[in-house]
């Protein structure tokens, strides 16, 4: 009876409409295959129709995924994979033992012999034991327990399982997941879609994108007045910034999260991408046994690692596990409970992941082969990110950090003036307002329309010079929420339209942070300011 | 100290109960620091939402069946040499060979030396290279589009034109996804949203595959339980779905109705005339359809014939084609193939609303695409050998041999088990199930409720260290309030299944003998 009115349209609309949707589903962004990506993808389709461009090729730069840019597989992995996948190639003599010796133990260990049936929702055993013992190979002998080891459907996967067990309450009391910026889109993306509260903690890009233990604080000191901080997520090797963490910093980081009983998160799926001199790849695992007893059985972890990284690049398999560590055993049941709903992750990223952590040995056939395979795409790779650091240096209006590890350069850019006048002409406009409801409980806003990697000089945010527009937009924002919310403005030199902008601003709203407000006298700097109502200015609006 | 957590704690619980605490002091800084020496994250401080998800099909007993396994191996003396595992549809464990072509395709794929392989048939070459040809870098290894390979979209979408007699099919709304189990939660996802009254509710058939009952319970969403009609072997009935969506609008937004046709796990195959007023109903009641079709080639009853919901939808006309929004479901895990493992899925989308559907492109863009190797597979199960080609016949041979082997093990459970006194079972039309209805006798039902157990997984659980078969009880599913039921796959080998289906009966005998 009621249902016309209860969806909102009109008996002729959609059942399903973006207004009537799931709300949290609109809130998640994920640059890394945003409109830049579906632009190439049409622009592809645009040379291969023979429209005329300035150039012949799309270049893909936009995701770590080796093979598409031309990465060769490792020939063990795929000589396994493919008897597995057929197993009369098995009596083929081309095939080298070790390859098959490895894929009838994979086989054995699958039901009916064949990586055509689901596996346990865990994984299958006896990877999980090889996982554990590649752990254990590369702590110096730290146990793992195969137990602690849930396979996945690539990082990402267990990635947001973790964030979902994580995350409760509501308004005050909902779960504070503090990640850095710049961050990898999925985390965001994540706690978008999950309703949780995303606490910013920001890298230092003047100490090459380092982690400062005095901004986790801040961070956590700003996001106790809105939530519940819960949760501290690590990426290191650093995604999108290539650096690589001190054991020092981890060991602070890891203090740090005892201190104020957060679960730790370390994404360290580029585990094995360290180019840079006197950077050395050190496990949150590791370094958290080497604190001792107090430290390490109490802290909260989980490790994430993958297939789709590192020498391997084996992104389309979507291979990936993650171990963890002091987890309460009855959220460990709840985990594998949950993780069984989806039945298994798939077989052949499993088996693939096998042999990234129990790869040929020096006494194998396929060893030496394997070993040449490995070290050219890590020594090409180290090269690389040597040329693009040194490249984008010599350009005026570029400067870029060394690229220590992982598979990116995330370069400062000097935007003429110009161009950012053509940008706010062309698009970014302030956040687009009709996707708030009035209903919504988060206060946390983020009014930037650059989406993904949110740093502060990087992207630019949204156009404010000239911008009394689109502070009246923030604030138009901020009456309806009738909260405080962080707002990003970029400053770009016209102060003149600025100033007036925070007058206006200032009739409603008291600035009660303000960040990164140094470095003014270089372009493109944003400053980000957190905005807070007035006390005792009611808004008309809100009654 | 002691003292002052537990009283945190009660703190804690009661201030949970409230909803909104936008006014609370301060005094919650403190609380992480004084709670240093409990866990982060514990069972009374985690989502809510998932420790009310339940998945019956990988349950406690299948964790006991687990168990009985590694003790067997480790030669503890049991009353049975082996493990059956009839709980769930995973034909290659159960002994189920592989398609040889799909797997050849595969294995070129995975490594393409092989394509200079003599022994390889040319047209399973051909198929590899047309599916390393739309990968990046011709590398099953790279990530592909989050919709899926597109030409891999294009077979879909041709396949489903040929299956639905000319309906035509446009690759866009194809989305490929890592099992059809992924699709289904991410379509449920978009649709939840309310609060209270407004909450949307989403209409599923008792007995139900429990990843339905699952996914809503994690999204926070309703479920409307409509009832399948036991005596009339399992079909659905349109005043049943009236009733159930007229009571549920007291306290919910019922937005969504889901079938599954042919039916898990009660095998029933939906008529084409059922179908269409299934449509009707939605169309009346502004549902969102969604159609699990995965057993689309598991129809084995005479009289039943699979129809598809798209082309029964077209068939009915404009008024109905161009307004109902229907969701599709198809996987590489079952039908003849029945390649789990792999993860292989896809979902066809029709009358979605073009912004909706942009948002569901930007959704699945996060996970990053569906595992490679599975939409191969997909590709493969779409575009098969044709006639003409050299590995037509042999494959034409393998399908039809698990078919029809299949339909001949679900006649033989049907007949054996109805020979049972206190078993009841309906034909299996279709599907990889049955799903008899058990008299348990009194006593038992006192011995369940005394161990706080329900009677069909009391029941299960007895059966499983007795004779090693893993069922799942039909608890697990939804049934009629004081009816039970097991779910048993028909999947087990001919000769396995015969002796599983005597343990059976013998089980229940001994059972019924126990306990009357």
């Amino acid at each position: 009876m009621s249902q016309q009115a209860v969806n909102g349209v009109p008996c002729r609309g959609k059942v399903l409409t973006v207004e009537n949707m799931n709300p949290n589903v609109k809130r998640v962004e994920y640059a890394v295959r945003g409109p830049i990506v579906q632009r190439a993808v049409q622009i592809e389709k645009e040379l291969r129709e023979g429209v005329k461009k300035p150039f012949t090729e799309v270049i893909k730069a936009n995701i770590g995924d080796a093979h598409a840019m031309g990465q060769k597989p490792i020939t063990f992995f795929r000589q396994v994979l493919a008897l597995c996948s057929y197993p009369e190639l098995l009596e083929d003599n081309k095939f080298p033992e070790d390859a098959k010796k490895r894929a009838r133990r994979i086989l054995g260990a699958c039901g009916g012999h064949s990586i055509g049936a689901y596996s346990a929702s865990q994984g299958i055993e006896c990877i999980r034991q090889d996982v554990a013992g590649y752990i254990q190979r590369r702590d110096g002998g730290i146990p793992s327990n195969p137990d602690n080891i849930y396979l996945s459907t690539g990082a990402s996967d267990a990635i947001v399982t973790i964030l979902k067990l994580l995350v409760c309450g509501e308004g005050r009391e909902r779960t504070g997941v503090m990640i850095s910026i710049p961050q990898y889109p999925l985390y965001s993306a994540a706690l978008a879609d999950l309703g949780a509260v995303q606490i910013n903690y920001y890298l230092d890009e003047d100490n090459c994108w380092s982690l400062n233990v005095a901004e986790l604080r801040r961070a956590l000191n700003d996001a106790r007045q809105r939530c519940r901080p819960r949760v501290l997520c690590i990426i290191n090797p650093g995604n999108p910034t290539g650096q690589v963490q001190s054991r020092q910093c981890i060991e602070d980081v890891i203090r740090f999260a005892k201190e104020e009983n957060l679960f730790l998160m370390a994404d360290e799926v580029y585990q094995d991408n360290v180019y840079a001199d006197g950077c050395k790849f050190h496990s949150f695992k590791k370094v958290l046994f080497e604190m001792g007893e107090e430290y390490s059985s109490t802290v909260e972890m989980a490790s994430f690692h993958s297939t789709s990284k590192c020498y391997m690049g084996e992104c389309g398999f979507r291979g990936g596990y993650m171990e963890v560590l002091n987890m309460d055993p009855d959220v460990k049941a709840q985990l594998t409970k949950l993780v069984s709903v989806r039945l298994c992750p798939p077989v052949p990223g499993q088996a693939l992941l096998d042999l990234v952590v129990n790869p040929p040995q020096p006494d194998e056939p396929s060893y030496a082969s394997f070993m040449k395979e490995r070290t050219a795409v890590l020594a090409a790779l180290a090269e690389k990110a040597r040329l693009t650091e040194e490249i984008f240096n010599t350009v005026p209006g570029i400067t870029c950090n060394p690229v220590q590890g992982a598979m990116y350069t995330f370069p400062r850019i000097a935007l003429p003036q110009k161009a950012i006048d053509k940008a706010k002409v062309c698009r970014y406009t302030p956040c687009s307002t009709r996707n708030l409801t009035p209903t919504r409980k988060r206060r946390r806003v983020c009014v930037s329309p650059a989406g993904g990697r949110r740093s502060s000089r990087h992207v630019l945010l949204y156009e404010a010079a000239g911008g009394g527009g689109n502070l009246l937009g923030a604030r138009q924002r901020l009456r309806s929420e009738g909260r405080h919310l962080p707002l990003q403005v970029s400053l770009t030199g016209r102060f003149k339209y600025l100033t007036e902008a925070f007058t206006r601003l200032k009739e409603n709203v008291w600035f009660s942070k303000v960040f990164r407000n140094t470095d003014l006298k270089k372009k493109n700097v944003c400053i980000y300011i957190q905005l807070q109502k007035k006390k005792g200015n009611k808004n008309p609006s809100l009654a | 100290m002691n003292h002052g957590t537990a009283l945190l704690w009660k703190r804690r619980a009661l201030s949970s109960l409230s909803t909104t605490r936008r006014g609370l002091p301060k005094e919650k800084m403190s609380e992480n620091g004084m709670m240093s020496r409990a866990k982060v994250l514990t069972i009374d401080t985690m989502n809510p939402t998932v420790k009310k998800v339940e998945y019956a099909v990988r349950g406690p007993i299948v964790q006991r069946a687990v168990e009985l396994e590694r003790e067997l191996s480790e030669g503890m003396k049991k009353p049975f040499t082996e493990v059956i595992k009839a709980n769930i549809g995973d034909a290659h464990a159960m002994g189920q060979q592989p398609i040889t072509f799909f797997r050849q395709v595969l294995a070129l794929c995975s490594y393409p030396e092989l394509l200079s392989d003599s022994a390889f048939p040319e047209d399973a070459k051909s198929r590899a290279c047309r599916i390393l040809n739309s990968c990046g870098g011709n590398s099953m290894g790279s990530y592909s589009a989050s919709q899926g390979i597109e030409s891999v979209r294009q077979d879909v979408a041709r396949y489903i034109e040929r299956r639905d007699g000319g309906v035509p099919c446009d690759p866009d709304n194809i989305y490929l996804t890592t099992g059809a189990s992924d699709g289904i939660v991410t379509m449920l996802k978009l649709l939840v949203c309310g609060e209270g009254a407004m909450r949307t509710g989403v209409m599923i058939s008792i007995p139900q595959y429990p990843l339905y009952s699952a996914a809503l319970a994690e999204l926070g969403a309703v479920q409307i339980n409509y009832y399948l009609n036991e005596g009339k072997c399992w079909s659905l009935d349109i005043d049943e779905l009236q009733r159930a969506l007229n009571e549920a609008r007291l306290y919910c937004n019922p937005r969504a109705l889901c079938i599954i046709n042919p039916g898990n796990p009660t095998g029933q195959v939906q008529s084409r005339e059922c179908i269409e007023d299934v449509i009707r109903f939605a169309a009346k009641e502004r549902l969102f359809l969604m159609a699990d079709e995965v057993y689309q080639d598991n129809v084995y009853a005479e009289g039943c014939q699979f129809h598809s919901f798209k082309k029964v939808l077209f068939e009915m006309g404009p008024e109905y084609s161009e307004t109902v929004e229907l969701a599709s479901f198809h996987s590489s895990s079952k039908c003849y193939m029945g390649e789990c493992g792999f993860r292989g899925g896809y979902m066809e989308i029709i009358n979605m609303d073009d912004d909706v559907k942009a948002q569901l492109t930007k959704l699945l863009s996060v996970r990053l695409c569906p595992p490679v190797p599975g939409q191969a597979l997909m590709d493969l199960v779409v575009n098969p050998p044709q006639p003409g080609e050299p590995s037509y016949e042999r494959f034409i041979k393998e399908r039809t041999a698990t078919l029809s082997v299949l339909a001949e093990k679900a006649k033989l459970t049907e007949q054996v088990l109805n020979t049972v006194e206190g078993i009841r079972c309906n034909p299996v039309q279709g599907a990889m199930y049955s799903f008899p209805r058990l008299t348990i006798p009194e006593k038992a039902l006192q011995e369940a409720k005394e161990l706080g157990q329900q009677p069909d997984m009391f029941y299960c659980m007895k059966m499983l260290e007795e004779t090693g078969i893993c069922l799942v009880p039909g608890s697990g599913f939804g049934q009629k309030e004081g009816t039970y039921h097991f779910r048993m796959t028909i999947l087990p080998p001919t000769d396995k299944l015969k002796i599983l289906l005597n343990n059976v009966k013998e089980f229940h005998q001994r059972f019924t003998q126990q306990y009357s």
